[in-house]
């Protein structure tokens, strides 16, 4: 399977990843031979087999809904690269804008 | 009226009210000092690992069975990945095409809605956006609080089977009562642990189904009606007009009543969902889905059935206690002590109502209870008191937690209805006022008015107005 520059810019974008022109080339090929290795499984007859979202057979693990102690706000905000009233300072949110109509 | 159909769907997000986080031990308590309920888990931190909390999916089936929906068998969490701050680990763990819970009903006042899903997630933190008008635009920088990241949260979508305001209304409203039915949340739209979106579209009549519009930000089921009448109104102009509905999401504004296209700078989201591998497959057995099943409490729709059936209430009378918080437990208490239901769902919609929306509490806060409700009930039926006094002795008690008793004693309110004393007193008065007394004898009886009025000046308001005026009719014919 083929993928192409601008797929692996489209990707590169959702996860905030920056490459430049070289990288977005090697990674086109390397995205492509994976893809295509995988896709030798669709070769077989798989039409019995359950998709395996983890290797070992477990279900419900569970715990009881009982306090356990928590970090205090000092230890929690240790790795914050800066904090305001007990908070983690981020920098300004781009995301949206609100436009008047 | 327009020409054109309506066509709804919400999507309603419960907190439940568990005593810990979704996949952590951290305390889920509504209000604690920020980011005082954190651990390495719900804080995202490197090579934590979480772990389900069996009561949010024993809460979830519970929501899942009373709206009427199939309980999966097997079911998966999923990552959706974004990129926002309110989330550490940045992603969400949901549930994507294999939800708890699936293919449900409920019926509401205009008709019943399909429940398409009822599936388990995790909150996000609270951020508070500092500039300007605390708006997001015009922000220099956020705090993010995470007290609230990872509380379970049971998200409900309905088909799009809502075909108006009213009626999105009254879904909200009875999907509110179920759930606080259950007691798997507080419900409590203005402190966000529900929280309605909806999507809305226009189309002719029978014809395909219109571009949506999504709206969101709405704190109360009454801003959720007016939000959808406003945008019902906005995209029936813009059709009218031969304009087009552009699809995207609005926030509703409850300052100027409108909606706001609330326009991303970003490509459409693309949430790259794949399986949680940090969790294992959710199967519920059987066993557990029946123990569920089996000791589900009474639903409202039963309940207000029951309380026609069996007490003899107004619809009306029966909406109101079922849709304010502990106002039905305060009537069946009083009730169990002998209290006419009547008679104390008249006190409880009537003036308890009235009194605990002035003081802005719920009933469980005030200090009335239905034991006190049912004392003040008795002190009226034999006499005690009138209906004036014990409205006022109702008032104290609510605010001081006094009992009625006592309150009548300390403030001297008991009606007067000792033959010895107001005889006393009628005598006196009628010895004060020979020429009222005189006329009376001659046949103007209208005058009795005058003599029971001085009586209850003289008790101040406590004679009791019945045996008053037969004292005056038996002593003015002597
Ligand atoms: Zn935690």
């Amino acid at each position: 399977m083929a993928i192409t520059p601008d797929d692996v810019r489209h990707v590169a974008k959702l996860a905030r990843l920056d490459f430049d022109e070289a990288e977005v080339a090697r990674f086109a090929k390397d995205l492509g031979d994976i893809l295509e290795h995988a896709s030798k499984i669709a070769e077989l007859d798989l039409a019995d087999v359950e998709p395996t979202a983890h290797p070992i057979k477990l279900e419900n693990v569970w715990r009881p809904d009982e306090l356990r102690p928590s970090l205090t706000p000092e230890q929690a905000l240790a790795n914050a690269p800066a904090a305001e009233e007990q908070k983690f300072r981020v920098p300004r949110i781009l995301e949206v804008e609100e436009v008047g109509e | 009226m327009s020409r054109f159909e309506t066509v709804i769907g919400i999507e309603v997000h419960v907190e439940l009210s568990t005593n810990t986080k979704m996949f952590c031990g951290c305390s889920n308590r509504f209000g604690a000092p920020p980011n005082t309920n954190t651990c390495p888990v719900c804080l995202g931190l490197p090579g934590s690992l979480p772990v389900v909390n069996e009561q949010a999916v024993r809460d979830a089936m519970k929501i899942g069975i009373a709206l009427n929906c199939e309980v999966a068998r097997s079911c998966l969490f999923h990552r959706k990945n974004y990129f926002y701050p309110d989330m550490p680990k940045d992603f969400q763990i949901s549930q994507y095409d294999e939800p708890i819970c699936f293919g449900g009903y409920l019926d509401v006042e205009g008709g019943r809605v399909g429940i398409t899903r009822a599936h388990m997630e995790e909150d996000t933190g609270k951020s508070t956006h500092i500039g300007e008008g605390g708006r997001i635009h015009d922000a220099t920088h956020s705090l993010i609080d995470y007290n609230r990241a990872g509380v379970p949260l049971i998200e409900i979508v309905s088909e799009p089977d809502i075909t108006g305001p009213a009626h999105a209304r009254a879904y909200a409203t009875e999907l509110r009562n179920v759930l606080r039915s259950l007691s798997v949340s507080d419900v409590k739209m203005e402190e966000g642990s529900m929280r309605c979106d909806a999507n809305i579209s226009l189309r002719e009549p029978g014809g395909e189904f219109g571009t949506k519009v999504e709206i969101k930000n709405m704190n109360s089921l009454r801003s959720l009606q007016k939000a959808l009448e406003y945008e019902e109104a906005r995209q029936a102009e813009l059709l009218e007009s031969g304009k087009s509905v552009t699809q995207e999401t609005r926030h509703w504004n409850e300052a100027d009543g409108e909606t706001h296209s609330m326009r991303s700078k970003e490509e459409a989201f693309d949430y790259r969902y794949f399986p949680e591998p940090d969790l294992v497959p959710q199967a519920p057995p059987l066993s557990l889905i029946e123990e569920i099943r089996s000791s589900m409490p009474e639903l409202p729709a039963s309940r207000r059935a029951r309380l026609a059936e069996d007490w003899a209430l107004t619809d009306q009378q029966i909406f109101t206690l079922t849709s304010v918080d502990g106002l039905l437990d305060l009537v069946s208490d009083a009730v169990e002590r002998g209290t006419d239901p009547v008679t104390a769902t008249n006190w409880a919609t009537g003036d308890v109502l009235a009194k605990l929306k002035t003081d802005g509490v719920d009933a469980d806060q005030s200090g009335l209870n239905g034991h006190k409700l049912a004392d003040l009930c008795e002190l009226v039926a034999n006499g005690t008191l009138s209906t004036k006094l014990a409205k006022q002795v109702l008032i104290t008690v609510m605010e001081t937690g006094k009992g009625p008793g006592e309150v009548v004693e300390e403030e001297g309110l008991a009606q007067v209805s000792d033959e010895s004393e107001l005889a006393a007193i009628a005598e006196k008065i009628v010895n004060d006022n020979p020429g009222e007394a005189e006329r009376y004898r001659a046949g103007e009886e209208k005058l009795l008015g005058f003599f029971v009025g001085q009586a209850m000046k003289a008790t101040r308001g406590k004679g009791n107005p019945q045996a008053l005026n037969e004292l005056f009719r038996s002593k003015l014919s002597e």
